[in-house]
């Protein structure tokens, strides 16, 4: 029992603490900042970890003893903010305060090298957007979301622009797109109220199902839907993505690139199922088979994007643009495989992605940019790196037992149980083209040339260069390690994840609905 | 019969994924890495060959590992099938090890602590997929084994490697992540379980074009046991060293493809289903066709390894044919080939690449009157040769004499016709190598007369697996007793 180690008042206040430490030490940090920088990394890590601890012990309670509500300053919902826990969003605060602790580790060495002489303001707008994601997460208030939504996006911004040069004009693009999409979501939000009076997301899931048929709703859901598929960057409105995430410094890379997306995804699943419901989504508006359509465009082209890009961080955003067709179009297949892999596959592709990034964080690092050219021998400079890098690619590939084996196999169920055969083909287009795309790396990797290059001579296999191996610094490798090895224990025990906590997530009676 | 549930499967398949940990840190002492090699492969077949007696009295071994969806667990199951298939690799991995010595410390290779390491892994996989239980473990270890055996294939790395790497992939993953994974689905979805059975799961589930359609899928899916249009990544694959060539793409891997299809056809569609629903001329007339067109692709071939290549594709279609009659007797002849094919085809394959250390020849046209040179190798060519033909006194006749009876059993005569064809095509294109290599005029000889044989090690090797494809011929009964109570009878 883990929260028996914590006093009961630590287990009862835990839902809070979850995003009251970091907003906290955001203030500390750069008070701490000033004085000097070395405290800086030690505090952000600590409360990255105090965060971790306090979502944890949230996870299992919900785990024993059911959905968790908590009333901030103990105003009663709907008239205060009530924060809600379930099966759905205890994981994701898990997910997001681990990979930031991860990074948070991670980014000791090559922050130093890349934004040298902003550290103390890197650390406290890190913490800021962690605050953000996590309050985006636990509350149960609509408006509420749109406030740190706006919390995490203004961070992001900073995060990424942080690093200068081309940096600006992506983080640019990135704030245009960003403050349409969340635009779109208060409008929506606003709707909402106009015809509800209220703001808990609980409160209007009770009041609209009579109104289901009024054509205010409708609009509400398609501006909060569109709101959301703008901040995860759904195919066409994608653009802002690949840049911001290539020329972001590698710490906000590998921290904003698995979680901002996969937020938004389970923003998505929670105004679906819980303001509105999967009745409304899929009996009501009767669309579910031209998404999962659109979705299937969005795997399809991210996968060809991604296929021409040379550069190793634009081709990782552009597998994210795939990935999160997989992940829209497993909802909305509207049924249960579907949703399952959908859900399963926000935990395992925020893992993957931050395996990818990570590692490929850890090659740059050493080459100092980020072209193909950089791959050359690096399976003996690096083999450590290379090793979790291989994990990463077998599990974006899908190979078990990786994780993303697994979501794999339950979103192709879904896609077959649902008749959607072009979703399916989809699926297995976009895990060939994974192949394609890492099997490239990986040659170029092993056979120490690029194929277009013709300079030099071919080196004889029995003459080969020596090449010593040059490691990134531990406190790279070490969470990189850690995040791969993950990867293979969250495909082991996908029955659990999915038993104790994903089939919660499925609405009630949806095996009549759709079908 | 008897199931006890035994952490054996699982020491068996993972010593050699152990092994590669101390081979990979003994870089620098290569005597000490081969030690490590050759006590995992004895370890390793030591191991198989004690679990024969509990399985030979009619019983299983169990093992669930990961239960890692509803209902799907990662899970091994050690039955006679499987046994015999295990005591094929195994045993054949300790001969290829010694072989492998002689062959890379012959020609200096690089990266062998690689190359070792590699191969154990390999090894793993091949074990583990004869071990599983149902058809999530075996397409893990299916997949596991095309990736591992990569760095091998591509050993070289040079040009050539490198595109003969890439075909290798591209056809094995693309058809298992095209085919297999969706098939595997589809059947999960309609039938609820993905665990080998002895009827088959599909009985009374499915009928019809969707069985078509799946049965298909797999036949093609498997690449690995090379069924045309899907066999050209076996010649590309032949740019990796010999041994490789040797253990994995004439028996490990390839044989993993037939070994998945064979499973399919028994235990996941069923004999009997098969035959109701007239599928099995499907496989019967695919597997054939193939037979055939390799066999003549592989009589225009200069290139040995190209030769054996060719040969080998038409010889695993032998045992997907001969299991597809669907018949006792044909199935029992497939299985059996399953061993009786391997140790004669690595025999020839030690042979292409004891003259290629030898003499650096590559090519059939180039190897006139070397049985004067090279006695014993040429000598042992032959004999592999008469094992892969279906002559006495070789293993081959036995296994080929039931595979012919399957296909009078099921009534089939055209299949009789594909047999002697090609057994007739394999003669054609196998005895003139041996023939020109002894009987020569001394102006046509290339060589000259003076005995100058590969290293030892890779000389005792080739002789033996040449000696036990013959005592095969007389002692076959310790795989015909695990195959004919893989059948049932």
């Amino acid at each position: 029992m883990f929260f028996e180690l914590f006093p009961a008042s630590v287990v009862e206040q835990a839902p809070v603490l979850v995003v009251a430490i970091p907003l906290l030490s955001a203030l500390v940090i750069s008070i701490v900042g000033v004085v000097n920088q070395k405290y800086v990394l030690p505090l952000t890590i600590l409360s990255m970890a105090g965060s971790l601890i306090a979502s944890l012990i949230t996870l299992q309670r919900v785990i024993e003893h059911g959905p968790i509500s908590y009333h901030l300053g103990s105003w009663i919902p709907p008239i205060g903010i009530e924060y809600f826990v379930d099966h759905l969003n205890a994981p994701v605060l898990v997910l997001i305060a681990a990979v930031s602790f991860l990074t948070a580790i991670y980014s000791k060495d090559v922050i130093r090298s890349e934004v040298p002489d902003k550290i103390p303001s890197y650390y406290v707008i890190y913490t800021l957007l962690v605050t953000g994601l996590l309050g985006i997460t636990i509350t149960g208030d609509a408006f509420n979301l749109y406030v740190l939504l706006e919390v995490a996006a203004l961070a992001a911004y900073g995060l990424i622009a942080l690093r200068g040069g081309r940096a600006y004009m992506a983080t640019f693009n990135y704030i245009i797109m960003g403050t349409i999409g969340a635009g779109f979501y208060l409008l929506g939000v606003g709707y909402l109220f106009i015809k509800t009076g209220s703001l808990n997301m609980l409160d209007i899931g009770q009041i609209l199902p009579a109104i289901y048929s009024g054509n205010a709703v409708l609009v509400a859901f398609i501006l909060v839907m569109l709101g959301m598929w703008i901040k995860m960057a759904f195919f066409p409105l994608h653009g802002w993505l690949p840049n911001a995430y290539t020329y972001a410094p590698t710490a906000t890379s590998c921290l904003v690139a698995p979680l901002m997306t996969k937020v938004s995804v389970y923003v998505m699943i929670r105004i679906m199922f819980t303001i509105f419901s999967a009745d409304f989504a899929f009996n009501v508006l009767k669309w579910h088979n031209i998404i999962v359509w659109w979705a299937v465009i969005a795997i399809v082209s991210g996968s060809l994007f991604a296929l021409a890009q040379r550069n190793l961080k634009k081709m990782l955003s552009y597998i994210i643009v795939s990935e999160i067709g997989y992940m829209v179009g497993g909802i909305w297949l509207a049924n249960r495989d579907g949703i399952t892999g959908a859900t399963y596959h926000i935990f395992s592709d925020a893992m993957m992605t931050l395996c990818l990034f990570m590692a490929v964080g850890c090659i740059c690092y050493k080459a100092k940019d980020c072209s193909f050219e950089n791959m050359r021998w690096v399976f003996r400079r690096m083999p450590v790196t290379m090793a979790a890098f291989i994990v990463g690619a077998f599990s974006m590939i899908g190979i078990p037992p990786t994780c993303g084996f697994f979501s794999k196999w339950f979103l192709l169920s879904g896609a077959i149980k649902a008749d959607h055969w072009g979703f399916a083909l989809a699926l297995i287009f976009s895990s060939l083209i994974n192949a394609v795309l890492f099997f490239r790396l990986f040659e170029i990797g092993y056979f120490g040339k690029l194929r277009e290059s013709k300079e030099g001579q071919e080196p004889s296999h029995h003459h080969q260069p020596k090449i010593s191996v040059k490691e990134a610094p531990l406190s790279m490798v070490v969470p990189l390690v850690v995040v791969a090895m993950s990867l293979i224990f969250l495909g082991l025990y996908t029955n659990e994840i999915v038993t104790n906590l994903i089939d919660f997530v499925i609405p009630k009676g949806l095996m009549d609905v759709g079908s | 019969m008897q199931s006890t549930v035994s952490v054996m499967p699982l020491i068996v398949v993972l010593i050699s994924a152990l092994a590669a940990i101390p081979i990979s840190m003994s870089g620098r002492y290569p005597n000490l890495r081969e030690f490590w090699t050759l006590l995992a492969a004895s370890a390793k077949f030591l191991l198989v060959a004690s679990m024969v007696p509990w399985i030979l009295a009619g019983n299983t071994y169990e093992l669930t590992l990961f239960q890692v969806l509803p209902g799907l667990a990662i899970a091994f199951k050690v039955d006679a099938f499987g046994i015999l298939f295990a005591l094929v690799a195994s045993s054949l991995w300790i001969v290829t090890s010694a072989y492998s010595i002689g062959y890379m410390r012959g020609l200096k290779e690089h990266a062998q602590t690689r190359y070792f390491c590699f191969f154990a892994l390999s090894l793993s996989a091949t074990l583990g997929v004869a071990f599983a239980s149902n058809l999530l473990t075996l397409y893990i270890f299916y997949e596991f084994l095309s990736l591992s055996t990569y760095p091998l294939v591509t050993h070289h790395q040079d040009e050539e490697a490198r595109s003969g790497g890439r075909k290798y992939l591209t056809f094995l993953l693309g058809t298992s992540i095209g085919f297999v994974l969706p098939a595997m689905l589809i059947t999960y979805a309609m039938t609820g379980t993905l665990s080998f059975s002895g009827e088959g799961i599909f009985a009374d589930k499915a009928a019809g074009f969707p069985l078509w359609i799946l049965l298909l899928m797999f036949l093609f899916g498997f690449a690995k046991a090379g069924i045309m249009p899907f066999h050209s990544w076996l010649p590309a694959a032949m740019v990796a060293p010999t041994p490789v060539s040797a253990l994995l793409h004439a028996v490990a891997v390839v044989k993993v493809g037939v070994f998945c299809i064979v499973r399919i056809i028994t235990g996941v569609f069923g004999l009997d289903l098969l035959a109701a629903q007239n599928l099995n001329s499907i496989i019967v007339y695919i597997a054939g066709f193939t037979v055939i067109v390799a066999s003549l692709i592989a009589l225009s071939q200069d290139n040995l390894k190209r030769r054996l290549a060719f040969s080998t594709i038409g010889q695993l279609s032998y045992i997907v044919m001969a299991v597809g009659l669907t018949s006792g007797k044909g199935v029992i002849g497939g299985m059996v080939h399953i061993a009786m094919h391997a140790f004669g085809k690595i025999t020839l394959f030690f042979c292409a690449g004891a003259i290629f250390v030898a003499t650096g020849k590559k090519y059939v046209s180039e190897m006139v009157g070397i049985g004067k040179r090279m006695p014993i190798t040429m000598l042992a060519f032959f004999f592999g040769s008469l094992s892969v033909i279906g002559l006495p006194p070789g293993g081959g006749l036995i296994s080929k004499w039931y595979m012919v009876l399957g296909a009078l059993e099921a009534d089939k005569i055209p299949i009789l016709v594909f047999y002697l064809i090609s057994s007739l095509l394999n003669a054609a294109y196998f005895l003139p190598i041996a023939y020109k290599a002894f009987f020569c005029t001394p102006e046509e000889s290339m060589f000259e007369n003076k005995i100058d044989e590969a290293p030892l090690w890779c000389l005792v090797p080739l002789a033996v697996t040449a000696l036990c494809s013959i005592v095969l011929f007389f002692y076959p009964q310790p795989f015909f007793n695990l195959a004919k109570l893989a059948v049932g009878i």
